[in-house]
């Protein structure tokens, strides 16, 4: 088990602040946050590259803070890659145990078994410049793994690919860990791979966790608005009073099955959110009276920002939806949801 | 009619290729007169003579040791100074440089002090090291070892430092690390500056007239020639030097990047 008591680190415009977090046997932990939240920086100092300001890394309750990064056991695995230019990928692959004195047979018998486990057996004798950008990342997996690392480090590993590579390689890893059965670190901004991969989220944002949670939990309650909007949760609304399912928010009562007491927070779909240019009667509990303020067009939807005084909305409406309502900026729609479209937290 | 693009003359390309042209002119030009003006009996008779001939090889060889024997202190050094950040690592630099700064008779004179026969070294073994081919090769990688290690820092901060930072992680010790990853990348600038430091050996004439003026390096032949016989005896064995080295240095430069092309491509 790793565990990051209190590490804190400046270098430059990174920094990371009394961090503390346990990753478990096993366990795929994805570390997701903006770029520039120190996120890299802690994976250095994990790995034995860089020595914090202050605090302890401890695997299995052992100190291994000042311990060097060979003898860690602690594989990393780089969004560049980092291959070696000058070893075909067959030595690229060997180079760990090769630094170690393992002998050649153990060393062949590792080297077919990931090659094969990664798809890779037909590129052992190329070089990593003839290789396309999926390719690398594999040899680099592989090189990572063939060390048997008590822990994998990836530091935005899949970030650099197209998006069909990505999401291949995506399914790839969570495949791959699980059969190893080995803990990972993986470190991204991409709350999709995070959701895919993880046994377990830690949110970093401005050099420390925020919140650990698996996937499920973190989504369903987020600990704060901030940790909302980075999860890409929107209709991020604080609510002032609550009585008997009906929450008081912006001067608005909004009716969310939901909600209960301990509740601070609540969230809207922008995709269950109804425009019409009249009232209509229907089982949906929550109807406002908006002004359009702004209409935005995103790929395959239009998101339309209302406001109702001063409750602020956003609904996000197809092309088609838009054409046959014919709202304008500056006029006036009626937004509708559900109670059970609004989420509490 | 009037023409759709009219022709603009390029006057700034045309400025810069111009003084461009004026220093390499500057250069070719004195080198190429004195070969034309040599004859090729001349030169023939140069290369048969024993005396000219027994310089040409000291002088090569002397260089040759001083690049060598600096290459194994010098390269560890440059990797320190590329990868480490230390108090007075701009102290260091500078006295890197220091030898391209002084005036090489200056260098001479400097080092007379340390192994010349009033230096301690000299009383101790009872005699210097002037005279000697040792001395000239000390002279030599005294006023050259910049250039060696100046080519090999550049070479190892070009390789990334990631690259060293994985192989350490996968487990290797620094010193596997070194060797394996650092210096073969770093390999063709290396090789540069060992070259540079090489050929800046072999031209040299300030310090090692002070060091020993027998045995006779070439440089210092083409002196005492141009003194007690005059320019066309001097100028024969100058342009035997210059064919040599260019030959010898087109040939390693050659070489060296056949190899790392392999290396990189194969």
């Amino acid at each position: 088990m790793l565990e990051l008591c209190s590490i804190s680190k400046t270098l430059g415009q990174f920094s990371v602040s009394n961090l503390s977090a346990e990753i478990s046997d096993g366990e795929y932990f994805v570390l997701l946050g903006p770029s520039g939240a120190g996120k890299s920086v802690l994976v250095d100092i994990i790995a034995g590259l860089m020595k914090p300001d202050k605090g302890r890394v401890l695997w299995n309750g052992r100190d291994v803070t000042c311990e060097k990064p060979e003898s860690r056991g602690f594989a990393v695995v780089y969004q560049d890659y980092a291959l070696f230019p000058h070893l075909t990928v067959r030595h690229n692959i060997i180079y760990g145990p090769k630094a170690v004195g393992i002998s050649l047979k153990e060393r062949d018998t590792r080297l077919t078994s990931l090659a094969e486990m990664l798809g890779i057996e037909h590129l052992l004798s190329r070089r990593p410049e003839t290789l396309s950008g999926g390719e690398q990342q594999r040899v680099a997996l592989a090189r990572a793994l063939i060390i048997q690392p008590k822990l994998l480090l990836l530091d935005e590993p899949l970030s650099a690919l197209d998006i069909n590579t990505r999401l291949k390689l995506r399914k790839d890893l969570k495949r791959i860990s699980q059969q190893l059965n080995i803990s990972v670190l993986h470190v991204t901004h991409d709350t999709e791979e995070a959701m895919v991969l993880a046994d377990r989220i830690g949110v970093m944002l401005q050099g420390t966790i925020r919140q650990s949670e698996s996937p499920i939990d973190l989504f369903r309650r987020p600990s704060d608005p901030e940790i909302a909007a980075f999860l890409g949760m929107k209709n991020i609304l604080p609510i002032t009073r609550y009585q008997e399912g009906i929450c008081l928010v912006c001067r608005k009562h909004i009716y969310a099955s939901s909600a209960n007491r301990s509740s601070a927070y609540m969230w809207i779909k922008p995709e269950e959110i109804v425009i019409s240019k009249n009232a209509f009667d229907s089982s949906a509990r929550n109807q406002f009276k908006c002004k359009v303020m702004e209409i935005e067009r995103l790929n395959s939807v239009l998101s339309v920002r209302l406001v109702s005084d001063e409750l602020p909305l956003t609904a996000l409406i197809t092309y088609e939806s838009f054409s046959a309502l014919q709202i304008q900026v500056g006029a006036e729609a009626y937004a509708t949801f559900k109670s059970s479209a609004v989420h509490c937290f | 009619m009037k023409a759709i693009h009219p022709y603009k003359i390029p006057w700034f390309e045309v400025i810069v290729s111009a003084l461009g042209s004026l220093v390499i002119l500057f250069i070719v030009a004195p080198l190429i007169n004195m070969v034309l003006a040599a004859s090729f009996a001349d030169i023939t008779q140069a290369a048969r003579d024993v005396e000219v001939v027994q310089s040409v090889k000291l002088t090569i060889t002397a260089a040759f040791c001083a690049t060598v024997v600096s290459a194994f202190a010098g390269i560890p050094l440059a990797y320190l100074l590329a990868r480490k950040n230390f108090p007075g690592r701009s102290l260091v630099l500078a006295i890197i440089d220091l030898p391209i700064i002084i005036p090489h008779s200056a260098a001479g004179i400097a080092l007379l002090t340390v192994i010349g026969r009033q230096s301690f070294l000299g009383r101790t073994l009872g005699t210097g090291l002037t005279g000697t081919a040792a001395g000239i090769s000390i002279a030599m990688a005294f006023v050259s070892l910049p250039y060696l290690v100046n080519g090999a820092r550049q070479a190892f901060v070009s390789v990334p430092k990631r690259l060293e930072n994985v192989a350490r992680t996968l487990g290797a010790s620094p010193s596997y690390t070194f060797f394996t990853i650092s210096l073969p990348l770093a390999r063709r600038g290396i090789i540069g500056g060992m070259i540079l430091m090489w050929a800046r050996g072999i031209s040299e004439f300030g310090a090692v007239i002070i060091i020993a003026y027998h045995p006779m390096t070439t440089p210092v032949m083409v002196f005492q020639r141009f003194n007690d016989f005059g320019l066309s005896y001097a100028r024969s064995v100058a342009v035997l030097l210059l064919m040599i080295c260019v030959g010898l240095f087109a040939v390693l430069r050659f070489v060296s990047n056949v190899k790392s092309e392999n290396q990189t491509n194969a």
